[in-house]
């Protein structure tokens, strides 16, 4: 019986009298791969970044239902949104890697609220960046510049800095689609063995990808949530039509 | 010092009709009609060859554009020159040690600039040492606390608005605000009699940020909003705080952008005359406005905040108007001049060599 992590009830986003999200209902188990699939502007995107109240930062936002990790609802008002935003690390589409060196950029999240000495900080930097696929690349050039790496590289260092804070969920925007194939290879190497540790959610308009990667697929469409199911039956006999009509490539 | 800038009008002026009426002439192919027949022959040449270029090319509007740039900014740079020519050739042979080393003596007609140079630096170190926190501060607010209301907009429109008032109405602002009423008030207060509440270095420095305070918090500003938004996403979700955010992320990018509005304000405060007219600017002063701050038996000279101090560029308005012989002064009132901008010029360097270094730092080289 799978762990429920994310449980998500009648959510709805209005950006002032504009309604983004509508009623969404679905549950994300822990330890799996999510991913969000759907035309451009259906909403997945801020659906994701409900999960970890990102669209707080903007302004005129308005968000009703709930949504529960581990049982609390992440939008009472007594929820302490730092503390989630570090337990719910985040890649986003384009790398916006701070241009600092790249060990700055890797113990920044861990600095910020936690008195570590050099010694275990370089511990915590080898550490993420095995974990993402990095190290060897990397080892000797821990006080170049950021922005020095290639794009591959600099999103897989966006991933190791999000893994550096030790978050139980991880949302990914997009990590792929600005990248070439190789590069994209080996993140989707990197989410099969992160899947372990981690709960992670993905949105992606390749739809290849999604087939690929993940186990549970939800197929959004102008702000609802069509369909959710395990992605082998999304891709070859979905429920809805809309779905079939949309990962036949018949529109989108 | 007059008659150098009426001959600057004269050459400029004579540039600027020529290069005028050569651009007219080119464009619409007067050659016959070009009023010095000497150049007629070359002018021909150069018309036939603009007409062979004007077939090849079909962006001629972009050609006479780019070269109607160019001999207006070769203009600017000409202008430029000539001040700095006449400045130069008249106040280099006045420089040497002694003339930057001494005090004035006889009158005003010997001797050097120094306590004027001192003066000078002094204020425009603790001017700086008050604008640059303030307004640092307030542009950090305004950009990332304050939310977009009339209120905040109004405060902005202020700020603007504070760098176009002119600067005697400042030099008034501080004499009647800082000097009669903070200093008057503080003597009060303490019942330390008059010491604060009469023109000192403290109450022009503070006049002067004032005036330069719109400078720094445009620049800030600017420096503020060109971070990318996107890095502040990054910070967010990595879950750091606001503040953690501006002082972890946000300001460390803008800081080359704050040192330009430094170089400004910088620029702008040690030149001005007119605010520190009644603030302390003193015709001549004895002695330089130190004192010795002493622990024990050791004292370190310090600038005394509460004394009247010299100022280049008041002694040069002294100088050219006000002394008894202006024309035994004009080697001086040159080499002044010079001296001043010689240490704008420093102070700046300064400043640009540490925005270079924060831009390598991220890497924006």
């Amino acid at each position: 019986m799978k762990e429920i992590k994310i449980s998500v009830n009648n959510l709805s986003l209005f950006y002032s009298e504009k309604q983004a999200l509508k009623n969404i209902t679905l549950e994300i188990a822990a330890n799996r791969i999510t991913a969000f699939i759907g035309p451009s502007g259906c909403g997945k995107s801020t659906f994701l970044r409900v999960l970890n109240r990102m669209n707080d930062l903007i302004d005129n936002v308005s968000v009703s239902g709930e949504v529960l990790i581990d049982g609390i609802n992440i939008y009472d008002k007594n929820i302490d949104v730092v503390n989630l935003r570090k337990r719910i690390g985040m890649v986003f589409q384009k790398s916006n890697l701070f241009p600092k060196t790249i060990y700055e950029n890797l113990v920044f999240g861990v600095k910020l609220n936690s008195k570590k000495d050099k010694k275990e900080l370089d511990e915590i930097a080898e550490k993420t960046l095995r974990q993402a696929a990095l190290w060897d690349e990397v080892k000797d050039r821990m006080n170049d510049h950021a922005l020095s790496l290639s794009g591959g590289q600099q999103q897989r260092l966006c991933i190791a800095r999000a893994l550096a804070v030790e978050p139980e969920i991880i949302l990914m925007d997009e990590p792929a689609s600005a990248l070439d194939p190789i590069s994209t290879a080996k993140i989707e190497e990197l989410l099969h063995s992160l899947k372990a540790k981690y709960t992670i959610v993905i949105v992606t308009h390749n739809m290849q990808q999604a087939a690929r990667v993940s186990d549970q697929t939800a197929f959004f469409y102008l702000g609802e949530l069509i369909e959710y199911d395990k992605t082998t039956r999304i891709f070859t006999n979905p429920a809805k039509k809309q779905t079939e009509d949309y990962v036949t490539g018949r529109f989108g | 010092m007059l008659d150098a800038g009426y001959w600057i009008l004269d050459t400029g002026y004579w540039v600027l009709v020529s290069c005028l009426w050569f651009v007219v002439c080119r464009l619409q192919g007067f050659g016959k009609h070009f009023p010095f027949p000497i150049f007629h022959q070359n002018f021909r040449i150069i018309l036939s060859r603009m007409k062979e270029l004007s077939k090849k090319t079909r962006d001629i509007k972009g050609l006479i554009f780019i070269n109607l740039s160019r001999l207006l900014f070769f203009f600017l740079i000409l202008l430029l020159f000539l001040l700095l020519f006449k400045i130069v050739i008249e106040g280099l042979p006045v420089i040497s040690w002694k003339f930057l080393s001494e005090s004035p003596k006889n009158n005003m007609t010997e001797g050097g600039i120094w306590p004027a140079i001192f003066g000078t630096i002094a204020v425009t170190v603790i001017m700086i040492l008050f604008a640059v926190p303030l307004g640092v501060s307030a542009a950090v607010y305004l950009n990332e606390y304050a939310k977009d209301t009339f209120f905040t907009r109004i405060i902005r429109t202020a700020v603007n608005n504070l760098a176009g008032i002119p600067s005697i109405v400042f030099g008034l602002f501080g004499l009647g605000f800082f000097i009669l009423f903070v200093g008057k008030n503080i003597d009060v207060v303490l019942g330390t009699g008059l010491l604060f509440g009469q023109p000192a270095l403290l109450w022009a420095s503070c006049t002067l940020a004032v005036l330069v305070l719109p400078i720094i918090i445009v620049s800030t500003s600017e420096a503020l909003n060109s971070v990318p938004k996107t890095h502040r996403d990054a910070a967010y979700g990595l879950g750091a705080t606001k503040w953690q955010t501006i002082r972890n992320v946000v300001l460390p990018q803008a800081r080359p952008g704050v040192l330009t509005g430094i170089i400004l304000a910088v620029s702008r405060g040690a030149g001005e005359t007119a605010p520190i007219l009644f603030l302390g600017a003193a015709f001549f002063l004895p002695n330089l406005p130190v004192v010795d701050l002493c622990i024990g038996n050791y004292c370190i000279p310090m600038i005394n905040p509460a004394e009247q101090f010299m100022y280049l560029a008041y002694h040069i308005f002294i100088l050219a108007t006000q002394s008894s012989n202006p024309t035994e002064t004009l080697p001086i009132q040159y080499g002044a001049t010079l001296v001043l901008i010689a240490l704008t010029f420093l102070l700046n360097i300064t400043a640009i060599i540490f925005r270079y270094r924060f831009r390598k730092a991220i890497g924006r080289i």
